[in-house]
């Protein structure tokens, strides 16, 4: 049987590692290079990085950067960022890449999708969906870097880009980003019940027991989290970290066998 | 040295790292001098079953591939899709494989009780020894491997297969005929566990 996946979701700035809550005030965290060495050690099932600069910057990937990043990576690796071309998808697969990871430009031109998972295949292009609640409690997904309102519902948007080859879908709630609050259960309900395709749920986990209710209660087939991989303590101090698979697959089991 | 077959199939890349970070002597190449010269061959492969037969057989390298593997009995490892195209087909496609394993690539038969389990079956698995192989010597504790594909390997002689895997039922998670080895999962991609794989087929084939 499958594990629930767990996957540290990495942001870039240029070329270091920064951590936002809701988006804004990015705080320099480190080395990204350093910090895939940590993950490699600690035998992560897999990692996500995202250069939130990319497309604000209307530049393409960095692949230089990109490829010395892969050359550390041993585990599944997903790149996302200034993603708009599918010459640039492969080229950043043949630098070790696994997955791609696209946002903004699915809003864009939804029948990028289409192209790149006819292409290269559904397994590797991952759909990421960035989701802010607005003041009627309605859900509304945001592009470039959660800057920009799109009217677009989540759930529709998610099945549409499902039906256009999408192997998974990476759902973000900018509401929860940074607050190690735990997850949007609701949104990851609505949008996992929607589909036959894999959502990995991001934004708000603070703890283990987070990644189970995302799991359980929401229908998560994998988790991510940033802050509480990269911070420890009240005082927000950086200290890479992540639980023991012995532990993750403990608890996730204890769980589910209730 | 070991070519690492390049036919357009596949995250290459990842392989390479891998293979450089456990001193392995690798060149990528479709080149036929090369595959002459190999002590050993690597075939990747990510993507469609045709897709992956049509440049195989565009490629020109069918009869040496053949040569070296049937005849010359040189080790050769296939990587998920470059596994099953090892076999005689696949309910995928319509062109014959390799054919140098006998059984055939099926879809995943999901239950529907089971609807739970999505398909393409993707993440990290446990798998179950059915025979011994060089290729698992001194494997660490509880080893797990990440997985990606829709279809699986189906052997008609069973004592082809290494490794067995359950998802929804058990399937064929590894094989291996002499010196024909496949691996359904990314070693490549699966840390210390694949390492230690990639490395005995280096070093113990």
């Amino acid at each position: 049987m499958l594990k629930t996946r767990v996957i540290p979701c990495l942001l870039l700035k240029n070329r270091g590692l920064i951590k936002t809550i809701k988006f804004k005030d990015p705080k320099y965290v480190g080395d990204p290079i350093n910090a895939v060495r940590i993950f490699n050690e600690k035998e992560v099932d897999e990692l996500i990085f995202l250069d939130t600069t990319a497309t604000l910057e209307n530049r393409k990937p960095n692949f230089q950067f990109i490829s010395e990043i892969a050359s550390e990576c041993f585990m599944p690796f997903g790149y996302g960022g200034g993603i708009r071309d599918v010459n640039d998808i492969k080229e950043i697969f043949n630098l070790g890449v696994e997955k791609i990871i696209i946002n903004s430009y699915a809003v864009e031109n939804p029948d990028f999708i289409r192209k790149a998972s006819e292409l290269y295949g559904s397994q590797s292009i991952v759909v990421s969906i960035d989701v802010k609640k607005n003041f009627f409690g309605k859900y509304e997904i945001y592009t470039q870097s959660g800057k920009k309102p799109t009217k677009l519902d989540p759930v529709e948007f998610a099945v549409k880009m499902q039906e256009f080859g999408a192997g998974e879908i990476f759902l973000n709630s900018i509401d929860r980003d940074g607050t190690l609050q735990g997850y949007d259960i609701e949104l990851i309900k609505k949008v996992s019940e929607s589909l036959s395709i894999s959502v990995i749920a991001s934004g708000g986990a603070g703890k283990i027991e987070d990644f189970v209710d995302a799991a359980k209660k929401g229908g998560a087939s994998a988790v991510a989290a940033g802050s509480m991989f990269i911070f420890h303590g009240k005082y927000r101090a950086v200290l890479i970290n992540y639980p023991s698979p012995g532990l993750i697959e403990r608890i996730l089991r204890d769980s589910f066998s209730i | 040295m070991i070519v690492l077959i390049n036919y357009g199939m596949g995250n290459l890349g990842s392989i390479v790292n891998m293979l450089q970070k456990i001193g392995a002597d690798v060149i990528v190449s479709s080149g036929v001098e090369d595959i002459k010269k190999a002590k050993k061959l690597i075939l990747p492969g990510v993507g469609a079953f045709d897709n992956g037969m049509k440049n195989l057989n565009n490629s020109g390298l069918l009869s040496i591939l053949n040569d070296r593997v049937l005849k010359e009995k040189i080790p050769v490892l296939g990587i998920c899709l470059g596994m099953q195209l090892f076999t005689r087909k696949s309910e995928e496609g319509t062109l014959s494989g390799l054919g140098w394993i006998d059984g055939e690539a099926i879809r995943f038969r999901v239950d529907p009780v089971q609807k739970d389990l999505k398909i393409p079956h993707m993440g990290w698995d446990t798998v179950a020894m059915c025979k011994q192989s060089a290729l698992f010597d001194d494997m660490y504790q509880e080893p797990r491997f990440y997985f990606v594909h829709s279809y699986h390997v189906a052997c008609n002689d069973k004592n082809d297969i290494l490794t067995k895997t359950s998802y929804g039922y058990d399937f064929v998670s590894s094989l291996q005929r002499e010196n024909i080895l496949g691996v359904q999962f990314h070693p490549e991609k699966s840390h210390k566990f694949g390492m230690k794989l990639l490395k005995n087929f280096v070093d113990r084939f």
